[in-house]
């Protein structure tokens, strides 16, 4: 059977609305405000309906135009990798900084789209966050957390 | 009016803005070739960086980022038949033909020429425009704000592409949602949060627009990396031939600037509506009123073809920042990213604007005159250097994007739960574009969610909780059928197509 998975993510997206709305009418007011025209609750109420509304209509009437993915000429492996890696860069940056971290995360982001020209992998990444660090902080005013460059003197 | 321009004219003609513009300008035009890269891209890269300026000069930079950017993307349009953003797509039609004769360069002179005089024209308009509008908007109420909002969500939505006004529909009520997230703005009652601390002030802006565009821009890079109807063609840079245009040539730009000039700014001006259209129509426009000679040369190198879109993509442009800047909301999706900005810098676009801040208003309107000569000085003499930057591996380039947009959004928070949320927002979003649902419309909602609650909330409070606000006021009136029309006029458009 071929589903349409504009109708997966219009359903999708139904269930979400369900669930934004049960969450809006959670939402706590002032007691005061219960009965208030208007109150926190209200406008995402309406959105909540609104949600349920639209995606309904997307499930119910047909589709115009299907779309047509060829998923065998997706690049699903390394668009996951990248992803992996953004991650990675996130749990580490706070720890070892944003030196090593956003130079590492470059590097390997070059490496696993195929690139092999070490030299300009190695430009475009250590020397190249090193410019931009110092633009930041240095030019700019903006304080960039380091631990690791502070471990070894190069920060204060 | 005199002492206002003078005011804008002080403000932009400093060294420092001066250089912005051309800094933007250049930076814009690189990233607007990039196929897929386009101005909301290369504006969002930007916020980060302008959060150092005053809002003044932050606007100009970003102003000479949008300029630049629509100006790049019709560089990859004629040389690679790979439009950087929607609004040139239009000028593939004829560009690409040209420069497939061995015409690139004269292609770009034309567009360049196109674009620069389209660009000075709706400057001219604006200027002339904007302070009135900014008057009429001054009878503004809340109800007629809410209504004005839902009729730029709708229109935008409308304006979409082909059959997808439910999605675009969908894609506005996520964005309203995702800007509910957060504190109450009244009663400071936090919503959505989960009990997470780092959701109390609400998803920031700059996160939703790098996400949405830049992140899931090179996600979706990668994603088709081998799907061979998006692979980049390549282009022979050494044919771009001779950029002179010559007098037959000259008289035909003569009479379809200004025609199109018009039909760029007006459609600018509406809310939702923007370059796309704008070139589109202009392209049809300048086909129906050329004779049957002309006629038969669009779509195989027409330069009425080529420089109907061209002006009209960059007349909108300035058409787009009348309802920014005049009554806060923005009139495409780079505007809306613009809008976000402002807010960032505790600037309240609107009719008050003009009174308040008459610096910040003046100098982008007279920062676009000289983005405009800059853009001129820059791209022509630079069109066979700044063409080379379409080679970039992409193997550098993607990484370098997602860099920028982590980088972006670390420095603002210094909290790495904003980069997985990042992350999160963009696999969805870089999912979702897979299945044509757009993004403009969802940036857009976002933008506009608070202001469009607060508005709600003035409105029923003052009647009540009665919904005749909706109809009590002629003006409120007025848009709301504006917004009925619109949408009766798509459905009636789709069954006619059918």
């Amino acid at each position: 059977m071929n589903i349409n998975t504009t109708k997966i993510i219009s359903l999708l997206f139904f269930i979400f609305s369900a669930f934004y709305l049960y969450t809006a009418y959670q939402i706590q007011v002032f007691a005061f405000d219960e009965n208030a025209p208007f109150n926190a609750r209200t406008f995402p109420i309406y959105l909540g309906y609104a949600g349920l509304f639209f995606s309904g209509l997307k499930l119910v009437l047909p589709e115009p135009n299907t779309i047509k993915v060829d998923h065998k000429n997706l690049e699903y492996k390394k668009t996951a990798i990248l992803i992996v890696i953004a991650i990675i860069y996130g749990a580490t940056i706070l720890k070892i900084g944003y030196f090593l971290t956003t130079s590492l995360f470059l590097f390997s982001s070059y490496y696993f789209l195929g690139e092999r020209r070490w030299i300009l992998m190695f430009l475009l990444s250590f020397p190249f966050v090193a410019a931009f660090m110092y633009l930041l902080h240095g030019v700019l005013d903006i304080y960039l957390r380091d631990p690791f460059l502070q471990s070894i003197g190069v920060m204060g | 009016m005199i002492e206002g321009i003078l005011i804008g004219l002080t403000t932009a003609l400093t060294l420092q803005n001066i250089l912005m513009v051309m800094v933007g300008c250049f930076f814009g035009t690189i990233i607007g070739m990039l196929p897929g890269l386009g101005p909301m891209t290369a504006i969002a890269l930007m916020i980060p960086i302008t959060y150092g300026f005053d809002p003044a000069t932050g606007l100009i930079l970003m102003a000479g980022v949008y300029y630049g950017a629509v100006f790049g993307g019709s560089t990859s349009s004629i040389l690679l038949n790979a439009p950087g953003v929607p609004g040139t797509v239009a000028t593939s039609f004829d560009g690409y033909p040209m420069a497939q004769q061995g015409k690139a360069g004269k292609a770009l002179a034309i567009a360049a020429w196109s674009s620069f005089a389209g660009g000075t024209l709706s400057a001219i308009y604006l200027l002339f425009m904007a302070p009135s509008l900014s008057k009429v908007s001054l009878s503004f109420r809340s109800p007629d704000y809410f209504a004005l909002m839902i009729l730029g969500l709708t229109a935008i939505a409308a304006f979409s592409s082909k059959g997808q006004f439910l999605k675009a529909m969908m894609m506005v009520v996520l964005g309203l949602m995702l800007a509910s997230v957060g504190q109450d703005s009244l009663s400071d009652i936090t919503r959505f949060t989960f009990d997470n601390m780092n959701l109390t002030d609400g998803i920031s802006f700059v996160l939703v627009v790098m996400a949405t565009f830049a992140m899931s821009e090179a996600l979706t890079i990668i994603l088709k990396r081998n799907d061979p109807t998006s692979a980049a063609k390549q282009v022979s840079l050494t044919e771009l031939g001779s950029i002179k245009i010559n007098k037959e040539e000259r008289t035909k730009m003569y009479k379809t600037i200004p025609r199109s000039s018009i039909i760029g700014f007006l459609i600018g001006v509406l809310p939702g509506a923007g370059a796309t259209i704008a070139s589109f129509l202009a392209y049809g426009m300048e086909r129906n009123v050329v004779n049957d000679e002309e006629k038969e040369k669009f779509g195989k190198g027409s330069v009425n073809g080529l420089s109907a879109p061209e002006t009209a993509n960059n007349a909108a442009c300035s058409g787009s920042f009348v309802p920014m800047l005049t009554l806060g909301i923005p009139g495409s999706g780079t505007t809306a990213v613009m809008l976000g900005a402002l807010l960032g810098f505790g600037v309240q676009p609107g009719p008050r604007l003009y009174m308040t801040n008459p610096e910040i208003f003046w100098s982008i309107i007279m920062s676009m005159y000289i983005g405009m000569v800059i853009l001129l000085i820059l791209n022509l003499p630079l069109i066979p250097y700044i063409a080379r930057i379409l080679a970039v591996p992409k193997n550098y380039l993607i990484p370098l994007i997602l860099f920028f947009s982590v980088t972006g959004i670390y420095v603002m928070s210094f909290n790495n739960f904003d980069i997985y949320l990042m992350i999160g927002i963009a696999v969805v979003a870089t999912f979702l574009r897979l299945y044509d649902f757009p993004m403009p419309p969802l940036i857009l909602a976002f933008v506009l969610g608070g202001l469009m609650e607060e508005n709600l909330r003035r409105s029923l409070l003052l009647s009540n909780g009665s919904w005749e606000f909706l109809w009590d006021r002629t003006l409120t009136l007025c848009i709301l059928l504006t917004t009925i029309l619109i949408v009766v006029w798509h459905f009636y458009k789709s069954i006619i197509r059918k």
